[in-house]
Protein backbone atom coordinates (compact mmCIF):
# COMPACT_ATOMS: atom_id res chain seq x y z
CA UNK A 1 0.00 0.00 0.00
CA UNK A 2 2.93 2.30 0.52
CA UNK A 3 3.24 5.22 -1.91
CA UNK A 4 0.54 3.34 -3.69
CA UNK A 5 -1.04 7.22 -4.54
CA UNK A 6 2.53 8.03 -6.75
CA UNK A 7 1.60 4.97 -8.83
CA UNK A 8 -1.95 6.36 -9.45
CA UNK A 9 -0.37 9.82 -10.14
CA UNK A 10 2.15 8.05 -12.99
CA UNK A 11 -0.51 6.59 -14.35
CA UNK A 12 -2.86 9.59 -14.51
CA UNK A 13 -0.31 11.32 -16.57
CA UNK A 14 0.52 8.69 -18.91
CA UNK A 15 -3.00 7.41 -19.90
CA UNK A 16 -3.94 11.10 -19.68
CA UNK A 17 -1.13 11.63 -22.55
CA UNK A 18 -1.92 8.73 -24.62
CA UNK A 19 -5.90 10.14 -24.51
CA UNK A 20 -4.05 13.27 -26.55
CA UNK A 21 -2.07 10.86 -28.77
CA UNK A 22 -4.82 8.94 -29.80
CA UNK A 23 -7.36 12.06 -30.05
CA UNK A 24 -10.01 12.19 -32.48
CA UNK A 25 -11.70 15.41 -31.07
CA UNK A 26 -9.92 18.80 -29.95
CA UNK A 27 -12.15 19.29 -26.86
CA UNK A 28 -10.91 15.54 -26.05
CA UNK A 29 -7.53 15.79 -26.30
CA UNK A 30 -8.29 19.33 -24.02
CA UNK A 31 -9.98 17.24 -21.45
CA UNK A 32 -7.20 14.69 -21.61
CA UNK A 33 -4.85 16.98 -20.87
CA UNK A 34 -6.93 17.72 -17.71
CA UNK A 35 -6.55 14.14 -16.65
CA UNK A 36 -2.55 14.59 -16.60
CA UNK A 37 -3.18 17.96 -14.81
CA UNK A 38 -5.23 15.57 -12.14
CA UNK A 39 -1.94 13.22 -11.71
CA UNK A 40 -0.12 16.46 -10.88
CA UNK A 41 -2.65 17.13 -8.13
CA UNK A 42 -2.92 13.49 -6.97
CA UNK A 43 1.11 13.72 -6.88
CA UNK A 44 1.59 16.89 -4.66
CA UNK A 45 -0.80 15.94 -2.16
CA UNK A 46 0.69 12.55 -1.67
CA UNK A 47 3.64 13.94 -1.16
CA UNK A 48 2.46 16.22 1.72
CA UNK A 49 0.70 13.16 2.98
CA UNK A 50 1.17 11.72 6.72
CA UNK A 51 -0.63 8.86 8.35
CA UNK A 52 -3.62 8.96 10.83
CA UNK A 53 -3.04 13.12 11.01
CA UNK A 54 -6.02 15.84 10.28
CA UNK A 55 -6.07 18.46 7.68
CA UNK A 56 -3.72 21.96 8.70
CA UNK A 57 -6.77 23.59 9.78
CA UNK A 58 -6.86 25.23 13.04
CA UNK A 59 -9.60 26.98 15.50
CA UNK A 60 -9.43 29.04 18.94
CA UNK A 61 -10.04 25.41 20.75
CA UNK A 62 -7.63 23.16 19.37
CA UNK A 63 -4.11 23.54 20.08
CA UNK A 64 -1.49 24.57 17.44
CA UNK A 65 0.33 21.25 16.30
CA UNK A 66 2.27 20.23 13.84
CA UNK A 67 0.75 16.65 13.48
CA UNK A 68 -1.73 17.63 10.45
CA UNK A 69 -0.74 17.01 6.48
CA UNK A 70 1.40 19.39 4.72
CA UNK A 71 -0.21 23.11 3.89
CA UNK A 72 2.26 23.56 1.61
CA UNK A 73 1.64 21.52 -1.18
CA UNK A 74 -2.13 21.91 -0.66
CA UNK A 75 -1.76 25.75 -1.29
CA UNK A 76 0.28 24.39 -4.21
CA UNK A 77 -2.64 22.26 -5.49
CA UNK A 78 -4.87 25.22 -5.50
CA UNK A 79 -1.86 26.71 -7.91
CA UNK A 80 -2.19 24.11 -9.83
CA UNK A 81 -5.90 23.72 -10.39
CA UNK A 82 -6.28 27.53 -10.65
CA UNK A 83 -3.63 27.85 -13.78
CA UNK A 84 -4.82 24.35 -15.39
CA UNK A 85 -9.01 25.89 -15.01
CA UNK A 86 -7.24 28.73 -16.79
CA UNK A 87 -5.39 26.60 -19.64
CA UNK A 88 -8.62 24.63 -20.50
CA UNK A 89 -10.62 27.91 -20.90
CA UNK A 90 -7.88 29.49 -23.39
CA UNK A 91 -7.55 25.71 -25.06
CA UNK A 92 -11.88 25.69 -25.72
CA UNK A 93 -12.03 29.00 -27.02
CA UNK A 94 -9.07 28.22 -29.07
CA UNK A 95 -11.09 24.95 -30.43
CA UNK A 96 -14.26 27.09 -30.83
CA UNK A 97 -12.50 28.99 -33.42
CA UNK A 98 -10.38 26.20 -35.04
CA UNK A 99 -14.10 24.84 -35.42
CA UNK A 100 -15.13 27.76 -37.57
CA UNK A 101 -11.93 28.53 -39.35
CA UNK A 102 -11.36 24.85 -40.48
CA UNK A 103 -14.51 23.34 -40.38
CA UNK A 104 -13.53 20.15 -38.44
CA UNK A 105 -11.76 19.65 -34.67
CA UNK A 106 -10.30 16.17 -35.93
CA UNK A 107 -6.53 16.69 -34.85
CA UNK A 108 -5.85 14.58 -37.89
CA UNK A 109 -7.56 17.40 -40.23
CA UNK A 110 -5.95 20.14 -39.43
CA UNK A 111 -2.98 20.04 -41.68
CA UNK A 112 -2.53 23.36 -43.31
CA UNK A 113 -2.28 26.61 -41.24
CA UNK A 114 -4.85 29.13 -42.44
CA UNK A 115 -5.49 33.02 -40.98
CA UNK B 1 3.10 11.01 -39.11
CA UNK B 2 0.62 8.49 -39.36
CA UNK B 3 -1.15 7.41 -36.37
CA UNK B 4 0.43 3.88 -35.85
CA UNK B 5 3.81 5.90 -35.87
CA UNK B 6 2.55 8.13 -33.33
CA UNK B 7 1.35 5.41 -31.26
CA UNK B 8 4.55 3.72 -31.33
CA UNK B 9 6.44 7.00 -30.52
CA UNK B 10 4.38 7.57 -27.68
CA UNK B 11 4.73 3.96 -26.38
CA UNK B 12 8.36 4.27 -26.50
CA UNK B 13 8.46 7.35 -24.62
CA UNK B 14 5.92 6.56 -22.29
CA UNK B 15 7.52 3.60 -21.37
CA UNK B 16 10.69 5.73 -20.67
CA UNK B 17 9.00 7.97 -18.74
CA UNK B 18 7.12 5.44 -16.66
CA UNK B 19 10.81 3.45 -16.02
CA UNK B 20 12.36 6.91 -14.88
CA UNK B 21 9.40 7.39 -12.58
CA UNK B 22 8.95 4.37 -11.31
CA UNK B 23 13.34 4.46 -10.12
CA UNK B 24 12.79 8.17 -8.77
CA UNK B 25 9.70 6.80 -6.59
CA UNK B 26 12.32 4.07 -4.91
CA UNK B 27 14.35 6.54 -3.85
CA UNK B 28 11.70 8.75 -2.59
CA UNK B 29 11.03 9.68 1.16
CA UNK B 30 8.55 6.55 2.68
CA UNK B 31 4.87 7.59 2.14
CA UNK B 32 2.90 9.23 4.69
CA UNK B 33 5.51 9.62 7.96
CA UNK B 34 6.09 12.60 10.22
CA UNK B 35 9.18 14.20 8.40
CA UNK B 36 7.48 17.06 6.35
CA UNK B 37 10.43 20.06 7.00
CA UNK B 38 8.35 22.56 5.24
CA UNK B 39 4.89 22.24 7.04
CA UNK B 40 6.48 22.27 9.77
CA UNK B 41 7.96 25.97 9.12
CA UNK B 42 4.18 26.54 7.48
CA UNK B 43 2.66 25.66 10.55
CA UNK B 44 4.73 27.99 12.46
CA UNK B 45 4.12 31.09 10.36
CA UNK B 46 0.51 30.44 10.26
CA UNK B 47 0.61 30.22 14.03
CA UNK B 48 2.65 33.13 14.53
CA UNK B 49 -0.12 35.27 12.28
CA UNK B 50 -2.98 34.17 13.86
CA UNK B 51 -4.15 32.28 10.65
CA UNK B 52 -6.52 29.04 11.43
CA UNK B 53 -6.43 28.12 7.74
CA UNK B 54 -2.45 27.21 7.22
CA UNK B 55 -3.23 26.71 3.68
CA UNK B 56 -4.79 30.11 3.28
CA UNK B 57 -1.33 31.28 5.32
CA UNK B 58 0.85 29.89 2.63
CA UNK B 59 -1.37 31.33 -0.69
CA UNK B 60 -1.81 35.05 0.84
CA UNK B 61 0.92 35.51 3.71
CA UNK B 62 3.98 33.51 2.81
CA UNK B 63 3.90 32.96 -0.69
CA UNK B 64 1.60 36.31 -1.59
CA UNK B 65 3.79 37.03 -4.42
CA UNK B 66 2.91 33.93 -5.94
CA UNK B 67 -1.08 34.23 -5.46
CA UNK B 68 -0.23 37.74 -7.25
CA UNK B 69 1.09 35.82 -9.75
CA UNK B 70 -1.62 33.56 -10.11
CA UNK B 71 -4.12 36.53 -10.33
CA UNK B 72 -2.39 38.14 -13.39
CA UNK B 73 -2.73 34.67 -14.71
CA UNK B 74 -6.28 34.67 -14.41
CA UNK B 75 -6.98 38.15 -15.56
CA UNK B 76 -4.66 37.55 -18.75
CA UNK B 77 -6.15 34.06 -19.86
CA UNK B 78 -9.65 35.68 -19.63
CA UNK B 79 -8.74 38.58 -21.69
CA UNK B 80 -7.82 35.99 -23.82
CA UNK B 81 -10.68 34.04 -24.07
CA UNK B 82 -12.15 37.17 -24.49
CA UNK B 83 -10.63 38.22 -27.19
CA UNK B 84 -10.78 34.44 -29.15
CA UNK B 85 -14.48 34.52 -28.87
CA UNK B 86 -15.21 37.66 -30.17
CA UNK B 87 -17.45 37.74 -33.24
CA UNK B 88 -15.87 37.46 -36.33
CA UNK B 89 -16.21 39.78 -39.00
CA UNK B 90 -18.63 37.62 -41.37
CA UNK B 91 -20.75 36.58 -37.80
CA UNK B 92 -23.71 38.58 -36.32
CA UNK B 93 -24.59 39.19 -32.71
CA UNK B 94 -28.04 38.19 -31.99
CA UNK B 95 -30.38 40.55 -29.23
CA UNK B 96 -31.96 37.28 -27.97
CA UNK B 97 -31.51 33.81 -28.25
CA UNK B 98 -33.96 31.78 -29.45
CA UNK B 99 -36.41 30.41 -26.74
CA UNK B 100 -36.47 27.10 -24.81
CA UNK B 101 -38.71 25.77 -22.52
CA UNK B 102 -37.80 24.50 -18.97
CA UNK B 103 -40.48 22.33 -16.45
CA UNK B 104 -41.43 24.73 -13.53
CA UNK B 105 -40.19 22.55 -11.27
CA UNK B 106 -36.74 22.51 -12.09
CA UNK B 107 -36.94 26.54 -12.83
CA UNK B 108 -37.92 27.18 -9.15
CA UNK B 109 -35.23 24.65 -7.63
CA UNK B 110 -32.61 27.13 -9.40
CA UNK B 111 -34.19 29.78 -8.10
CA UNK B 112 -33.74 28.46 -4.46
CA UNK B 113 -30.47 26.57 -5.38
CA UNK B 114 -29.19 30.20 -6.99
CA UNK B 115 -30.26 31.86 -2.91
CA UNK B 116 -28.20 28.83 -0.95
CA UNK B 117 -24.98 28.58 -3.71
CA UNK B 118 -25.03 32.07 -2.99
CA UNK B 119 -25.13 32.60 0.65
CA UNK B 120 -22.25 28.94 0.50
CA UNK B 121 -20.16 30.68 -1.90
CA UNK B 122 -19.79 34.50 0.40
CA UNK B 123 -19.31 32.25 3.31
CA UNK B 124 -16.53 30.44 1.85
CA UNK B 125 -14.82 33.29 0.70
CA UNK B 126 -14.89 35.12 3.87
CA UNK B 127 -14.04 32.51 6.23
CA UNK B 128 -11.12 31.78 4.31
CA UNK B 129 -8.67 32.46 6.60
CA UNK B 130 -10.36 30.30 9.36
CA UNK B 131 -12.27 27.63 7.79
CA UNK B 132 -11.47 25.30 4.55
CA UNK B 133 -11.93 27.53 1.79
CA UNK B 134 -11.05 30.97 0.70
CA UNK B 135 -11.15 33.57 -2.63
CA UNK B 136 -10.34 31.16 -5.00
CA UNK B 137 -12.85 28.14 -4.03
CA UNK B 138 -15.96 30.79 -3.04
CA UNK B 139 -15.50 32.36 -5.98
CA UNK B 140 -15.81 29.99 -7.95
CA UNK B 141 -18.95 29.15 -5.99
CA UNK B 142 -20.12 32.38 -6.32
CA UNK B 143 -20.01 32.94 -10.63
CA UNK B 144 -20.76 29.41 -11.31
CA UNK B 145 -24.02 29.85 -8.72
CA UNK B 146 -25.33 32.75 -10.73
CA UNK B 147 -25.18 30.25 -13.70
CA UNK B 148 -28.31 28.84 -12.12
CA UNK B 149 -30.35 31.25 -13.85
CA UNK B 150 -29.03 30.29 -17.18
CA UNK B 151 -30.42 26.80 -16.36
CA UNK B 152 -33.68 28.08 -14.38
CA UNK B 153 -34.18 28.79 -18.33
CA UNK B 154 -34.47 32.44 -18.04
CA UNK B 155 -31.31 33.78 -20.14
CA UNK B 156 -32.54 37.29 -20.28
CA UNK B 157 -32.98 37.34 -15.87
CA UNK B 158 -28.91 36.19 -16.31
CA UNK B 159 -28.14 39.10 -18.73
CA UNK B 160 -29.95 41.37 -16.47
CA UNK B 161 -28.37 40.26 -13.25
CA UNK B 162 -25.13 40.43 -14.69
CA UNK B 163 -24.04 43.37 -16.72
CA UNK B 164 -21.13 41.98 -17.84
CA UNK B 165 -19.29 45.71 -17.73
CA UNK B 166 -19.24 45.60 -13.89
CA UNK B 167 -18.17 42.17 -13.93
CA UNK B 168 -15.08 43.24 -16.14
CA UNK B 169 -14.36 46.08 -13.72
CA UNK B 170 -14.93 43.99 -10.70
CA UNK B 171 -12.04 41.57 -11.87
CA UNK B 172 -9.96 44.74 -12.51
CA UNK B 173 -10.64 46.06 -9.07
CA UNK B 174 -9.93 42.86 -7.32
CA UNK B 175 -6.53 42.24 -8.95
CA UNK B 176 -5.75 45.92 -8.22
CA UNK B 177 -7.02 45.54 -4.45
CA UNK B 178 -4.68 42.79 -3.92
CA UNK B 179 -1.84 44.91 -5.32
CA UNK B 180 -2.77 47.47 -3.85
CA UNK B 181 -2.54 45.84 -0.31
CA UNK B 182 0.71 44.62 -1.83
CA UNK B 183 1.82 48.43 -1.36
CA UNK B 184 0.06 48.64 1.37
CA UNK B 185 2.45 46.88 3.11
CA UNK B 186 5.76 48.21 1.71
CA UNK B 187 5.22 51.50 2.72
CA UNK B 188 3.70 50.20 6.53
CA UNK B 189 6.01 47.11 6.86
CA UNK B 190 8.53 47.68 4.60
CA UNK B 191 7.96 44.54 2.60
CA UNK B 192 5.91 43.82 -0.44
CA UNK B 193 2.68 42.46 1.08
CA UNK B 194 3.84 42.20 4.20
CA UNK B 195 1.13 41.08 7.14
CA UNK B 196 0.84 44.57 8.42
CA UNK B 197 -2.29 44.45 9.82
CA UNK B 198 -3.39 43.82 13.65
CA UNK B 199 -3.41 39.85 13.73
CA UNK B 200 -6.18 39.62 16.28
CA UNK B 201 -6.65 35.94 17.91
CA UNK B 202 -6.92 32.79 16.11
CA UNK B 203 -9.93 31.52 15.37
CA UNK B 204 -11.75 35.06 15.22
CA UNK B 205 -13.40 36.59 11.71
CA UNK B 206 -11.16 39.63 12.49
CA UNK B 207 -7.37 37.50 12.81
CA UNK B 208 -4.86 36.96 10.66
CA UNK B 209 -4.13 40.04 9.42
CA UNK B 210 -3.96 41.18 5.86
CA UNK B 211 -5.14 37.12 4.93
CA UNK B 212 -8.85 37.86 4.95
CA UNK B 213 -8.47 40.92 2.91
CA UNK B 214 -6.39 39.30 0.19
CA UNK B 215 -8.60 36.64 0.25
CA UNK B 216 -11.75 38.66 -0.55
CA UNK B 217 -9.96 40.46 -3.03
CA UNK B 218 -8.99 36.95 -4.79
CA UNK B 219 -12.75 36.44 -4.62
CA UNK B 220 -13.74 39.46 -5.99
CA UNK B 221 -11.73 38.62 -8.87
CA UNK B 222 -12.28 35.18 -9.27
CA UNK B 223 -15.93 35.53 -9.01
CA UNK B 224 -15.84 38.57 -11.78
CA UNK B 225 -13.29 36.75 -14.15
CA UNK B 226 -15.39 33.32 -14.27
CA UNK B 227 -18.14 35.14 -15.13
CA UNK B 228 -16.84 37.15 -17.95
CA UNK B 229 -15.59 33.92 -18.99
CA UNK B 230 -18.51 31.62 -19.10
CA UNK B 231 -20.50 34.64 -20.33
CA UNK B 232 -18.03 34.64 -23.60
CA UNK B 233 -18.90 30.98 -24.10
CA UNK B 234 -22.49 31.36 -23.83
CA UNK B 235 -22.66 34.16 -25.86
CA UNK B 236 -20.90 31.94 -28.49
CA UNK B 237 -23.30 29.45 -28.25
CA UNK B 238 -26.47 31.30 -28.04
CA UNK B 239 -25.99 34.76 -29.67
CA UNK B 240 -23.56 34.59 -32.61
CA UNK B 241 -24.62 33.21 -35.86
CA UNK B 242 -22.50 33.58 -39.17
CA UNK B 243 -23.93 35.90 -41.97
CA UNK B 244 -25.38 34.15 -44.69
Amino acid sequence: MHGYAYVVAGWLVLVGALGIVRSRHLVHAIVSLSVVQSGTYVFLLAVGYQWNVPAPIFTSRSAVTRAVVDPVVQAMTLTDIVVSAMVTALLLALAVQIEKTHGTVDPDRLRALRG
Amino acid sequence: MTRTVRLVVFGLGGAALAVLFALALLRMPPFGTADHPYRDLAVAAAAAHQTGNAVSSVNFDVRGLDTLGEEIILLGSVVGAATLLRPARDESERREPRGGRVLDSTALLCWVLLAVTTLIGIDVVVHGHLTPGGGFQGGVVLATGLHLLYLAGSYPALRRLRPLSWYQWGEGVGAAGFAAIGVAGTVAGGAYLANVLPLGTLGHIASAGTVPLLSLAVGVAVTCGTVVLLAQFLTQELRITRRE
